[in-house]
């Protein structure tokens, strides 16, 4: 992972090596919905590289700030995920003994 | 919609968007021809001129965000994934089917094969049977790494056809499990007699003492997988290693045998569609979406019943006959999830795993830039 930055700070691309459309997509999605990101969009230079670039416009504030605060924010949501997902699973596995609980009766 | 003076629109409180823009926000709109509205507005100042914030807000997701098994099966499971954004969703399944690693039987060490079925067509037979290991009890093995009992899994296969009997099927479950590692030794070593010979392994314990293996042993995870079939005299010797590795670099290493989603159909009758119509409706649809409900005194109405099960033939707006009366959409945060798993791993820890990658993955990110 590398990090092209010019004089300007509020602009960069940033190079993520063995990633793909799995990350890239999800992180385009985080930036976009950020409001300090005037511009973010990600391509693969070349399919048979393992590598994407990212890049992140701002309205002022550092991209590579922007871009570890986008990346947190997606971990967040993933943890959300993941324990609303364990709590779904749970309670269907509960409710399901139950049932079947009484049937036997 | 029919057409209007934009002075004819009702006023919209401040701070909502108005009913027609939220529905193309929200849903596919799939018509005769094709969809349209299929975009996903993902910009945070998309709609400020409306005085709506687009941006992502973590309490927002929190309190909107759901899950909902629909089946839970040893093998197979399926489940509502309910306020989340498509590239998120494609990411988890890209991971399941790519990303997760699992193990499977990478070389094949063949000392006698006299089947009619090729080396290396039984070599790669044997490479896309599941095996019912938990792949985070072992570590990558890489190029210049030794066959050690935390890296590789020792299989043995040997059959024997005898002269005069019927044909062998040999199937998966004639793979037998080698705890201490192989058992073929290696040609240089046969001159030192005085140590153990050594083989194609260094296991220094035998697996049986590692976790919980004793208690539930190796083995592929179907028992009854066709390998080869042997005529009288033949015979298969092998010995097959198991490593861990990713869908990526093979689809052995797929811990699913597929993983999908697809968006939630919904199906609306914009006005009433009734009697002779109803059952004419009712027939059309392929995938029986529409039920009739008796309304008294001899009227019948067509009701949407089973949304879910719509395909989006489009059959019933084909003709011109119901193409003004029914909305066939798509919602577009609301993925109904499938996920086969091969055996290895039950599929509800399939999709943790892939969550904590994706994270892991976030992180790895974060670590770089800092």
């Amino acid at each position: 992972m590398e990090l092209g930055t010019i004089e300007d700070p509020s602009s960069s691309t940033f190079t993520l090596s063995e990633e793909d459309h799995t990350l890239a997509n999800s992180l385009r999605f985080a930036l976009n919905q950020d409001p300090r990101v005037t511009f973010s969009g990600y391509s693969i230079p070349h399919p048979s590289e393992a590598r994407v670039n990212v890049r992140v416009q701002t309205t002022g504030d550092p991209a590579s700030e922007v871009l570890r605060d986008s990346c947190q924010d997606l971990m967040l949501m993933c943890q959300h995920i993941r324990s609303t997902f364990d709590q779904a699973v749970t309670d269907f596995t509960n409710e399901k003994g139950l049932k079947d609980m009484d049937i036997k009766k | 919609m029919e057409k209007g003076s934009v002075w004819d629109l009702p006023d919209v409180p401040e701070g909502q968007l108005p009913p027609h823009i939220q529905l193309q926000r929200t849903r596919v709109h799939c018509n005769s021809d094709a969809p349209t509205h299929t975009e996903n507005v993902q910009y945070s100042g998309a709609y400020s001129s409306l005085g709506v914030d687009n941006s992502l807000q973590l309490e927002q997701f929190r309190k909107n965000f759901r899950v909902d098994v629909i089946r839970l099966e040893k093998e197979e499971m399926e489940f509502d994934m309910v306020g989340i954004d498509p590239s998120l969703a494609n990411a988890f399944r890209r991971i399941l089917i790519a990303e997760l690693p699992t193990m499977a039987i990478e070389k094949v060490l063949i000392a006698n094969n006299t089947s009619v079925v090729q080396d290396e067509v039984l070599s790669h037979r044997l490479g896309l049977i599941p095996i019912n290991a938990d792949p985070r009890l072992f570590d990558y093995k890489s190029e210049n790494d030794d066959p050690k009992e935390n890296n590789t899994i020792v299989f043995k296969l040997h059959v024997r056809c005898e002269r005069g009997s019927p044909r062998i099927t040999v199937k998966s479950d004639e793979l037998k499990w080698l705890p201490n590692g192989s058992e073929f030794s290696l040609e240089t070593s046969a001159a030192n007699s005085t140590s153990k010979p050594k083989t194609y392994t260094s296991f220094h314990t035998s697996q049986e003492t590692l976790h919980d293996f004793s208690k539930k042993p190796i083995a592929p995870c179907h028992p009854d997988i066709i390998l080869a079939k042997l005529g009288p005299g033949q015979e298969i010797e092998l010995e097959a290693h198991a490593v861990k590795g990713m869908g990526k670099t093979h689809a052995k290493w797929s811990p699913v045998a597929t993983a999908w989603y697809r968006m939630l159909p919904e199906v609306v009758l914009l006005k009433e569609v009734e009697d002779e119509r109803a059952e004419k409706l009712v027939k059309t649809c392929p995938v029986n979406v529409f039920d009739i409900e008796d309304v008294g005194k001899g009227k019948k109405r067509a009701v949407v019943a089973r949304p879910r099960g719509c395909t989006l033939c489009r059959e019933c707006i084909r003709e011109d006959e119901f193409k003004q009366d029914i909305a066939l959409r798509r919602v577009k945060d609301h993925f109904i999830f499938t996920i086969e798993s091969t055996g290895a791993l039950p599929p509800e820890v399939l999709f943790t795993e892939a969550v904590k990658i994706l994270e892991d993955k976030c992180e790895r990110v974060i670590t770089e830039l800092s």
